[in-house]
Protein backbone atom coordinates (compact mmCIF):
# COMPACT_ATOMS: atom_id res chain seq x y z
CA UNK A 1 0.00 0.00 0.00
CA UNK A 2 1.30 3.22 -0.64
CA UNK A 3 0.99 5.76 1.70
CA UNK A 4 -0.69 8.98 0.78
CA UNK A 5 1.45 12.20 2.32
CA UNK A 6 -0.23 14.86 4.45
CA UNK A 7 2.38 17.37 6.05
CA UNK A 8 5.44 18.39 4.43
CA UNK A 9 7.71 21.31 5.04
CA UNK A 10 10.28 22.56 2.62
CA UNK A 11 13.56 23.93 3.44
CA UNK A 12 11.85 25.47 6.58
CA UNK A 13 14.11 28.36 8.09
CA UNK A 14 13.57 29.98 11.28
CA UNK A 15 15.18 32.45 14.12
CA UNK A 16 14.52 34.51 16.70
CA UNK A 17 14.42 37.99 17.11
CA UNK A 18 17.55 37.78 18.67
CA UNK A 19 19.26 36.60 15.13
CA UNK A 20 19.98 32.99 16.59
CA UNK A 21 18.60 30.74 13.98
CA UNK A 22 17.18 27.99 14.97
CA UNK A 23 15.35 25.75 12.54
CA UNK A 24 17.82 25.47 9.53
CA UNK A 25 16.63 24.49 6.25
CA UNK A 26 14.44 21.62 7.42
CA UNK A 27 13.03 19.25 4.98
CA UNK A 28 10.12 16.93 6.09
CA UNK A 29 7.67 14.79 5.04
CA UNK A 30 5.04 13.26 6.93
CA UNK A 31 2.60 10.44 5.96
CA UNK A 32 -0.86 9.27 6.82
CA UNK A 33 -0.97 7.16 9.42
CA UNK A 34 2.59 7.71 10.51
CA UNK A 35 4.23 7.89 13.67
CA UNK A 36 7.24 10.26 13.71
CA UNK A 37 9.17 10.39 16.79
CA UNK A 38 11.72 13.47 17.32
CA UNK A 39 14.65 13.15 19.91
CA UNK A 40 17.38 15.41 20.08
CA UNK A 41 19.60 17.84 23.14
CA UNK A 42 17.27 20.78 24.90
CA UNK A 43 17.26 23.78 22.91
CA UNK A 44 17.84 22.31 19.46
CA UNK A 45 14.46 23.66 18.11
CA UNK A 46 12.29 20.22 18.73
CA UNK A 47 9.54 22.92 20.15
CA UNK A 48 10.05 25.15 17.24
CA UNK A 49 9.54 23.14 14.75
CA UNK A 50 6.12 21.56 16.22
CA UNK A 51 4.71 24.94 16.47
CA UNK A 52 5.81 25.91 13.00
CA UNK A 53 4.02 23.26 11.49
CA UNK A 54 0.60 24.25 13.23
CA UNK A 55 1.56 27.81 12.34
CA UNK A 56 1.88 29.46 15.61
CA UNK A 57 5.50 30.57 14.99
CA UNK A 58 6.09 32.29 11.45
CA UNK A 59 9.03 31.59 9.53
CA UNK A 60 12.08 33.21 8.07
CA UNK A 61 11.38 31.24 4.73
CA UNK A 62 10.37 27.70 3.79
CA UNK A 63 7.05 26.50 2.56
CA UNK A 64 4.59 23.99 4.75
CA UNK A 65 1.96 22.01 2.50
CA UNK A 66 -0.79 20.10 3.98
CA UNK A 67 -2.04 17.48 1.35
CA UNK A 68 -0.34 19.41 -1.08
CA UNK A 69 -1.82 22.84 -0.32
CA UNK A 70 1.07 25.45 0.59
CA UNK A 71 -0.61 27.05 3.49
CA UNK A 72 -0.25 31.05 3.90
CA UNK A 73 0.09 32.21 7.40
CA UNK A 74 -1.73 35.27 6.34
CA UNK A 75 -4.96 33.58 5.73
CA UNK A 76 -8.40 32.70 7.02
CA UNK A 77 -7.05 28.93 6.09
CA UNK A 78 -4.72 28.71 9.06
CA UNK A 79 -7.45 28.51 11.35
CA UNK A 80 -9.08 25.62 9.51
CA UNK A 81 -5.82 24.13 9.25
CA UNK A 82 -5.32 24.22 13.25
CA UNK A 83 -8.46 22.44 13.48
CA UNK A 84 -6.72 19.47 11.31
CA UNK A 85 -4.04 19.70 13.49
CA UNK A 86 -4.37 18.82 17.04
CA UNK A 87 -1.47 20.06 19.48
CA UNK A 88 -0.93 18.99 23.43
CA UNK A 89 2.13 20.54 24.89
CA UNK A 90 4.54 19.44 28.13
CA UNK A 91 2.04 21.53 30.58
CA UNK A 92 0.05 24.29 32.28
CA UNK A 93 -2.44 24.00 28.86
CA UNK A 94 -5.71 23.28 30.26
CA UNK A 95 -8.03 26.48 30.73
CA UNK A 96 -8.24 26.44 34.65
CA UNK A 97 -11.52 28.42 34.71
CA UNK A 98 -13.42 25.95 32.67
CA UNK A 99 -14.69 22.55 34.09
CA UNK A 100 -13.14 19.37 32.44
CA UNK A 101 -15.94 19.10 30.18
CA UNK A 102 -15.82 22.74 29.16
CA UNK A 103 -12.43 22.75 28.39
CA UNK A 104 -12.95 19.80 25.85
CA UNK A 105 -16.23 21.29 24.91
CA UNK A 106 -15.09 24.69 23.84
CA UNK A 107 -13.70 24.48 20.58
CA UNK A 108 -16.27 22.03 19.08
CA UNK A 109 -19.17 24.67 20.12
CA UNK A 110 -17.19 27.67 19.32
CA UNK A 111 -14.89 26.95 16.67
CA UNK A 112 -16.39 24.00 14.80
CA UNK A 113 -20.21 25.28 15.60
CA UNK A 114 -21.51 21.31 16.37
CA UNK A 115 -24.51 20.23 18.05
CA UNK A 116 -24.31 20.10 21.60
CA UNK A 117 -26.09 16.61 22.52
CA UNK A 118 -23.97 14.92 20.14
CA UNK A 119 -20.22 16.38 21.32
CA UNK A 120 -21.11 16.43 24.85
CA UNK A 121 -22.02 12.45 23.83
CA UNK A 122 -18.51 11.92 22.22
CA UNK A 123 -16.35 13.60 25.02
CA UNK A 124 -17.67 11.45 27.52
CA UNK A 125 -17.36 8.38 25.57
CA UNK A 126 -13.59 9.69 24.91
CA UNK A 127 -13.42 10.44 29.14
CA UNK A 128 -14.21 7.33 29.47
CA UNK A 129 -11.64 5.85 26.94
CA UNK A 130 -8.96 7.35 29.32
CA UNK A 131 -10.72 6.54 32.01
CA UNK A 132 -11.96 9.78 33.03
CA UNK A 133 -15.22 9.41 33.23
CA UNK A 134 -15.91 10.54 36.98
CA UNK A 135 -13.76 13.82 36.34
CA UNK A 136 -16.60 15.74 34.03
CA UNK A 137 -17.25 18.24 36.28
CA UNK A 138 -13.88 19.12 38.70
CA UNK A 139 -11.72 21.69 37.53
CA UNK A 140 -8.45 20.91 36.17
CA UNK A 141 -6.23 21.71 39.57
CA UNK A 142 -8.09 18.72 40.66
CA UNK A 143 -6.53 16.56 39.01
CA UNK A 144 -3.08 14.67 38.84
CA UNK A 145 -0.42 15.70 35.98
CA UNK A 146 -0.97 12.96 33.65
CA UNK A 147 -4.81 12.75 34.27
CA UNK A 148 -4.70 16.80 32.84
CA UNK A 149 -2.50 15.22 29.97
CA UNK A 150 -4.81 12.81 29.09
CA UNK A 151 -7.59 15.45 30.02
CA UNK A 152 -5.16 17.18 27.09
CA UNK A 153 -5.01 14.58 24.62
CA UNK A 154 -9.13 14.16 25.10
CA UNK A 155 -9.22 18.25 24.18
CA UNK A 156 -7.25 17.62 20.58
CA UNK A 157 -9.02 14.63 19.50
CA UNK A 158 -12.54 15.63 19.40
CA UNK A 159 -11.98 18.10 17.40
CA UNK A 160 -11.48 14.93 14.92
CA UNK A 161 -7.93 15.90 13.78
CA UNK A 162 -5.93 14.40 11.32
CA UNK A 163 -2.58 14.55 12.88
CA UNK A 164 -1.46 14.92 16.29
CA UNK A 165 1.27 17.41 16.96
CA UNK A 166 2.95 16.31 20.82
CA UNK A 167 5.40 18.35 22.44
CA UNK A 168 7.39 16.74 25.59
CA UNK A 169 3.67 15.81 26.82
CA UNK A 170 5.40 13.70 30.16
CA UNK A 171 8.36 15.99 30.80
CA UNK A 172 6.53 17.43 33.60
CA UNK A 173 5.49 14.05 34.71
CA UNK A 174 6.38 12.53 38.29
CA UNK A 175 7.55 9.17 37.13
CA UNK A 176 4.75 6.82 37.91
CA UNK A 177 2.19 8.92 35.95
CA UNK A 178 4.36 8.90 32.79
CA UNK A 179 3.04 5.01 31.65
CA UNK A 180 -0.53 6.20 31.96
CA UNK A 181 -0.28 8.92 29.75
CA UNK A 182 2.13 7.12 27.18
CA UNK A 183 -0.04 4.56 26.93
CA UNK A 184 -3.14 6.07 25.55
CA UNK A 185 -0.43 7.56 22.54
CA UNK A 186 0.11 3.85 22.12
CA UNK A 187 -3.27 2.79 21.51
CA UNK A 188 -4.20 5.84 19.30
CA UNK A 189 -0.76 5.22 17.49
CA UNK A 190 -2.20 1.53 17.22
CA UNK A 191 -5.70 2.94 15.43
CA UNK A 192 -3.76 4.90 13.15
CA UNK A 193 -3.84 8.28 14.30
CA UNK A 194 -0.70 10.05 12.59
CA UNK A 195 1.61 11.13 14.66
CA UNK A 196 4.69 13.82 15.52
CA UNK A 197 6.20 13.33 18.86
CA UNK A 198 8.94 15.22 20.91
CA UNK A 199 9.60 12.58 23.74
CA UNK A 200 12.77 11.88 26.11
CA UNK A 201 11.41 8.35 26.92
CA UNK A 202 13.56 6.33 24.61
CA UNK A 203 12.07 3.39 25.15
CA UNK A 204 8.51 4.62 24.35
CA UNK A 205 10.02 6.35 21.40
CA UNK A 206 11.15 2.92 19.94
CA UNK A 207 7.99 1.16 20.38
CA UNK A 208 5.62 3.93 18.97
CA UNK A 209 7.86 4.84 15.53
CA UNK A 210 7.63 4.35 12.63
CA UNK A 211 10.68 7.10 11.73
CA UNK A 212 13.07 8.65 13.96
CA UNK A 213 14.43 12.00 13.42
CA UNK A 214 17.21 13.31 15.64
CA UNK A 215 17.72 16.83 15.46
CA UNK A 216 20.58 18.69 16.54
CA UNK A 217 21.06 22.73 16.21
CA UNK A 218 18.60 23.21 14.10
CA UNK A 219 19.73 20.20 11.57
CA UNK A 220 17.68 17.02 11.45
CA UNK A 221 21.25 15.15 11.73
CA UNK A 222 19.79 11.74 11.10
CA UNK A 223 16.29 9.67 10.12
CA UNK A 224 15.41 6.48 10.06
CA UNK A 225 13.81 3.54 11.67
CA UNK A 226 13.77 3.20 15.29
CA UNK A 227 15.76 -0.11 15.16
CA UNK A 228 18.34 1.22 12.83
CA UNK A 229 18.73 4.33 14.57
CA UNK A 230 18.34 2.73 18.75
CA UNK A 231 20.48 -0.20 17.74
CA UNK A 232 23.18 1.81 15.27
CA UNK A 233 23.48 5.07 14.75
CA UNK A 234 25.23 6.49 11.69
CA UNK A 235 26.78 9.87 12.70
CA UNK A 236 28.81 10.72 15.97
CA UNK A 237 26.05 13.20 17.33
CA UNK A 238 23.78 10.62 17.56
CA UNK A 239 25.84 8.14 19.17
CA UNK A 240 26.85 10.84 21.63
CA UNK A 241 23.04 11.74 22.77
CA UNK A 242 22.17 8.40 23.23
CA UNK A 243 25.04 7.68 25.56
CA UNK A 244 24.53 10.19 27.18
CA UNK A 245 21.17 8.88 28.13
CA UNK A 246 21.85 5.74 29.15
CA UNK A 247 24.50 7.38 31.18
CA UNK A 248 21.87 9.42 32.51
CA UNK A 249 19.21 6.36 32.77
CA UNK A 250 21.21 4.35 35.28
CA UNK B 1 -27.98 68.91 82.95
CA UNK B 2 -24.30 67.51 81.82
CA UNK B 3 -24.87 67.34 78.38
CA UNK B 4 -23.74 63.73 77.20
CA UNK B 5 -21.69 63.47 73.91
CA UNK B 6 -23.68 60.88 72.46
CA UNK B 7 -26.11 63.12 72.35
CA UNK B 8 -24.77 65.65 69.07
CA UNK B 9 -25.49 62.38 67.01
CA UNK B 10 -29.48 62.37 67.44
CA UNK B 11 -29.66 65.82 67.37
CA UNK B 12 -31.47 67.27 64.64
CA UNK B 13 -30.98 65.65 61.20
CA UNK B 14 -27.23 65.45 62.33
CA UNK B 15 -27.01 61.60 61.53
CA UNK B 16 -28.81 61.62 58.10
CA UNK B 17 -26.25 64.50 57.10
CA UNK B 18 -23.41 62.38 58.07
CA UNK B 19 -24.81 59.14 55.96
CA UNK B 20 -25.00 62.12 53.01
CA UNK B 21 -21.84 62.87 53.61
CA UNK B 22 -20.57 59.28 53.42
CA UNK B 23 -23.20 59.09 50.28
CA UNK B 24 -21.03 62.06 48.15
CA UNK B 25 -17.80 60.11 49.26
CA UNK B 26 -18.82 56.58 47.92
CA UNK B 27 -20.18 58.48 44.98
CA UNK B 28 -17.07 60.21 44.27
CA UNK B 29 -14.98 57.05 44.65
CA UNK B 30 -17.50 54.44 42.77
CA UNK B 31 -17.44 57.09 39.64
CA UNK B 32 -14.01 57.49 39.52
CA UNK B 33 -13.50 53.62 40.20
CA UNK B 34 -15.92 53.00 37.23
CA UNK B 35 -13.75 55.20 34.91
CA UNK B 36 -10.69 53.88 36.26
CA UNK B 37 -11.74 49.78 35.70
CA UNK B 38 -12.92 51.07 32.24
CA UNK B 39 -9.44 53.39 31.12
CA UNK B 40 -7.66 50.78 32.68
CA UNK B 41 -8.21 47.62 30.87
CA UNK B 42 -7.25 49.73 27.84
CA UNK B 43 -3.78 50.99 29.38
CA UNK B 44 -3.13 47.40 30.65
CA UNK B 45 -2.92 46.19 27.26
CA UNK B 46 -1.19 49.45 25.97
CA UNK B 47 1.22 48.35 28.68
CA UNK B 48 1.81 45.27 27.25
CA UNK B 49 2.58 46.00 23.83
CA UNK B 50 5.88 44.46 22.55
CA UNK B 51 7.01 48.35 21.36
CA UNK B 52 9.81 49.88 23.45
CA UNK B 53 8.24 53.08 23.46
CA UNK B 54 4.90 52.41 24.13
CA UNK B 55 6.35 50.59 27.24
CA UNK B 56 8.46 53.47 28.42
CA UNK B 57 5.41 56.40 28.27
CA UNK B 58 3.42 54.14 30.07
CA UNK B 59 5.63 53.46 32.79
CA UNK B 60 6.35 57.05 32.85
CA UNK B 61 2.49 58.06 33.73
CA UNK B 62 2.47 55.14 36.24
CA UNK B 63 5.65 56.02 38.15
CA UNK B 64 4.30 60.21 37.90
CA UNK B 65 0.91 59.31 39.42
CA UNK B 66 2.74 57.32 41.73
CA UNK B 67 5.58 59.45 42.88
CA UNK B 68 2.66 62.82 43.23
CA UNK B 69 0.24 63.06 46.02
CA UNK B 70 -3.23 63.37 44.98
CA UNK B 71 -3.59 66.52 47.01
CA UNK B 72 -0.72 67.60 44.88
CA UNK B 73 -2.80 66.70 41.58
CA UNK B 74 -6.34 67.81 43.31
CA UNK B 75 -4.85 71.18 44.27
CA UNK B 76 -3.57 71.64 40.42
CA UNK B 77 -6.39 70.38 38.52
CA UNK B 78 -9.25 72.53 41.22
CA UNK B 79 -6.95 75.63 41.09
CA UNK B 80 -4.47 75.64 38.60
CA UNK B 81 -6.92 74.95 36.01
CA UNK B 82 -8.86 77.84 37.17
CA UNK B 83 -5.96 80.30 37.62
CA UNK B 84 -4.20 79.27 34.37
CA UNK B 85 -6.59 77.87 32.00
CA UNK B 86 -9.13 79.15 32.75
CA UNK B 87 -11.59 76.41 33.34
CA UNK B 88 -13.91 76.32 36.33
CA UNK B 89 -13.87 72.58 37.33
CA UNK B 90 -16.69 72.34 40.40
CA UNK B 91 -14.97 70.11 43.02
CA UNK B 92 -16.62 66.95 42.05
CA UNK B 93 -16.15 67.27 38.51
CA UNK B 94 -11.92 67.79 39.91
CA UNK B 95 -11.77 65.35 42.36
CA UNK B 96 -13.49 62.74 39.63
CA UNK B 97 -10.86 63.53 37.05
CA UNK B 98 -7.78 63.15 39.81
CA UNK B 99 -8.56 59.91 41.24
CA UNK B 100 -9.45 58.31 37.84
CA UNK B 101 -6.18 59.86 36.37
CA UNK B 102 -4.64 57.97 39.07
CA UNK B 103 -7.27 55.31 39.07
CA UNK B 104 -6.08 54.57 35.44
CA UNK B 105 -2.43 54.03 36.71
CA UNK B 106 -3.11 51.91 38.89
CA UNK B 107 -5.69 49.42 37.25
CA UNK B 108 -3.66 49.67 34.42
CA UNK B 109 -0.71 48.25 36.17
CA UNK B 110 -3.06 45.65 37.84
CA UNK B 111 -4.28 44.20 33.94
CA UNK B 112 -0.85 44.05 33.01
CA UNK B 113 0.43 41.63 35.76
CA UNK B 114 -2.61 39.76 35.07
CA UNK B 115 -2.24 39.72 31.66
CA UNK B 116 1.41 38.63 32.29
CA UNK B 117 0.68 35.94 34.63
CA UNK B 118 -1.48 34.36 32.26
CA UNK B 119 1.14 31.81 30.57
CA UNK B 120 2.14 31.75 26.79
CA UNK B 121 0.69 28.37 26.55
CA UNK B 122 -2.73 29.54 27.17
CA UNK B 123 -2.57 31.42 24.14
CA UNK B 124 -1.06 28.88 22.51
CA UNK B 125 -3.44 26.25 23.38
CA UNK B 126 -6.46 28.48 22.49
CA UNK B 127 -4.87 29.05 18.57
CA UNK B 128 -4.01 25.12 18.20
CA UNK B 129 -7.56 24.57 18.96
CA UNK B 130 -8.37 26.56 15.78
CA UNK B 131 -9.80 29.41 18.17
CA UNK B 132 -8.97 33.26 16.30
CA UNK B 133 -7.58 36.33 18.34
CA UNK B 134 -11.19 37.41 19.39
CA UNK B 135 -11.94 33.71 20.59
CA UNK B 136 -8.67 33.47 22.84
CA UNK B 137 -9.23 36.89 24.46
CA UNK B 138 -13.06 35.93 25.04
CA UNK B 139 -13.24 32.79 26.14
CA UNK B 140 -9.77 32.11 27.75
CA UNK B 141 -7.29 34.87 28.77
CA UNK B 142 -10.14 37.64 29.77
CA UNK B 143 -12.03 35.55 32.18
CA UNK B 144 -8.69 34.34 33.59
CA UNK B 145 -7.50 37.89 34.04
CA UNK B 146 -10.49 39.22 35.59
CA UNK B 147 -10.10 36.39 38.50
CA UNK B 148 -6.93 37.75 39.02
CA UNK B 149 -8.03 41.12 38.94
CA UNK B 150 -10.68 40.84 41.39
CA UNK B 151 -9.08 40.88 44.83
CA UNK B 152 -6.73 43.52 44.31
CA UNK B 153 -9.45 45.69 42.37
CA UNK B 154 -11.38 45.52 45.55
CA UNK B 155 -7.99 46.98 47.39
CA UNK B 156 -7.77 49.64 45.10
CA UNK B 157 -11.42 51.02 45.69
CA UNK B 158 -11.07 51.07 49.38
CA UNK B 159 -7.86 52.40 48.99
CA UNK B 160 -9.95 54.80 46.87
CA UNK B 161 -12.90 55.45 49.11
CA UNK B 162 -10.13 56.63 51.30
CA UNK B 163 -8.41 58.96 49.68
CA UNK B 164 -11.95 60.85 48.86
CA UNK B 165 -11.77 62.51 51.70
CA UNK B 166 -9.32 64.81 50.47
CA UNK B 167 -10.99 66.56 48.68
CA UNK B 168 -12.63 68.41 51.57
CA UNK B 169 -9.47 70.69 50.86
CA UNK B 170 -10.88 72.14 47.69
CA UNK B 171 -14.17 72.45 49.14
CA UNK B 172 -16.12 69.36 48.71
CA UNK B 173 -18.97 68.74 51.25
CA UNK B 174 -18.16 65.14 51.98
CA UNK B 175 -18.52 62.78 55.28
CA UNK B 176 -15.75 64.68 56.60
CA UNK B 177 -16.60 68.21 55.98
CA UNK B 178 -20.44 67.45 57.57
CA UNK B 179 -18.71 66.51 60.56
CA UNK B 180 -16.26 69.40 61.01
CA UNK B 181 -19.60 71.48 60.47
CA UNK B 182 -21.26 69.46 63.39
CA UNK B 183 -18.43 69.71 65.76
CA UNK B 184 -17.96 73.43 65.09
CA UNK B 185 -21.88 74.13 65.56
CA UNK B 186 -21.80 72.50 68.50
CA UNK B 187 -18.35 73.82 70.23
CA UNK B 188 -19.19 75.16 73.21
CA UNK B 189 -22.42 72.90 73.96
CA UNK B 190 -21.09 69.18 73.48
CA UNK B 191 -17.09 69.69 74.14
CA UNK B 192 -16.36 65.70 73.60
CA UNK B 193 -18.14 66.28 70.19
CA UNK B 194 -15.15 65.60 68.13
CA UNK B 195 -14.88 61.85 69.74
CA UNK B 196 -18.00 60.80 69.44
CA UNK B 197 -18.57 62.12 65.20
CA UNK B 198 -15.13 61.39 64.17
CA UNK B 199 -15.68 57.75 66.02
CA UNK B 200 -18.78 57.63 63.89
CA UNK B 201 -16.95 58.51 60.82
CA UNK B 202 -14.53 56.06 61.75
CA UNK B 203 -17.09 53.34 62.10
CA UNK B 204 -18.93 54.79 59.02
CA UNK B 205 -15.90 53.69 56.68
CA UNK B 206 -15.22 50.46 58.41
CA UNK B 207 -18.78 49.46 57.23
CA UNK B 208 -18.24 50.64 53.78
CA UNK B 209 -14.77 49.34 53.42
CA UNK B 210 -14.59 46.68 55.34
CA UNK B 211 -16.47 44.07 53.07
CA UNK B 212 -14.53 45.16 50.18
CA UNK B 213 -11.30 44.45 51.45
CA UNK B 214 -12.74 40.80 53.03
CA UNK B 215 -14.02 40.23 49.77
CA UNK B 216 -10.82 40.52 48.21
CA UNK B 217 -9.10 38.36 50.77
CA UNK B 218 -11.99 35.60 50.25
CA UNK B 219 -11.48 35.86 46.53
CA UNK B 220 -7.46 35.71 47.33
CA UNK B 221 -7.86 32.81 49.32
CA UNK B 222 -10.41 31.08 46.94
CA UNK B 223 -8.71 31.50 43.82
CA UNK B 224 -4.98 30.19 45.15
CA UNK B 225 -6.22 26.83 45.69
N1 LIG C 1 9.99 32.62 22.03
C1 LIG C 1 11.33 32.54 21.90
N2 LIG C 1 12.08 33.64 21.75
C2 LIG C 1 13.42 33.57 21.62
N3 LIG C 1 14.12 32.42 21.63
C3 LIG C 1 13.44 31.28 21.78
C4 LIG C 1 12.00 31.28 21.94
N4 LIG C 1 11.59 29.99 22.08
C5 LIG C 1 12.70 29.25 22.02
N5 LIG C 1 13.80 30.00 21.83
C6 LIG C 1 15.19 29.50 21.68
O1 LIG C 1 15.23 28.70 20.53
C7 LIG C 1 15.97 27.53 20.75
C8 LIG C 1 15.13 26.29 20.46
O2 LIG C 1 14.10 26.22 21.40
P1 LIG C 1 13.05 25.03 21.44
O3 LIG C 1 12.12 25.31 22.56
O4 LIG C 1 12.48 24.84 20.10
O5 LIG C 1 13.99 23.82 21.82
P2 LIG C 1 13.60 22.34 22.20
O6 LIG C 1 14.37 21.46 21.29
O7 LIG C 1 12.14 22.17 22.24
O8 LIG C 1 14.21 22.19 23.65
P3 LIG C 1 13.65 21.37 24.92
O9 LIG C 1 14.03 19.95 24.73
O10 LIG C 1 14.38 22.00 26.07
O11 LIG C 1 12.19 21.61 24.98
C9 LIG C 1 16.48 27.59 22.17
O12 LIG C 1 17.80 28.04 22.14
C10 LIG C 1 15.60 28.61 22.82
O13 LIG C 1 16.32 29.32 23.80
MG1 LIG D 1 10.70 21.82 23.83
Amino acid sequence: MRLEEILKTEQLNKSYENGQKVLNDITFSLKKGEVVVIIGPSGCGKSTFLRCLNMLEPVDSGAICFKDRVIDRANKEVYELRQKIGMVFQSYDLFPHLTILDNILLAPFKVQKREKSEVTKEAEELLKRVGLSDKKDVYPRQLSGGQKQRVAIVRALIMHPEILLLDEITAALDPEMVREVLQVVLELAREGMTMVIVTHEMDFARAVADRVLFMDQGVVVEEGSPKEFFNSPKTERAKQFLNMFHYEAR
Amino acid sequence: MQNLGIQILFQGNNFLRLLGGLWVSLKLAVLSMIFSICLGMLFGMVMTSTKKSVRVISRLYLESVRIMPQLVLLFLVYFGAAKHLNVNFSGGTAAVLVFTFWGTAEMGDLVRSALESIPVHQYQSGYALGLGKMGVYRYIIIPQTIRRLLPSMMNLLTRMIKTTSLVVLIGVIEVVKVGKQIIDASRYTVPDAALWVYGVIFIMYFAVCYPFSRAAALLDKKLRD
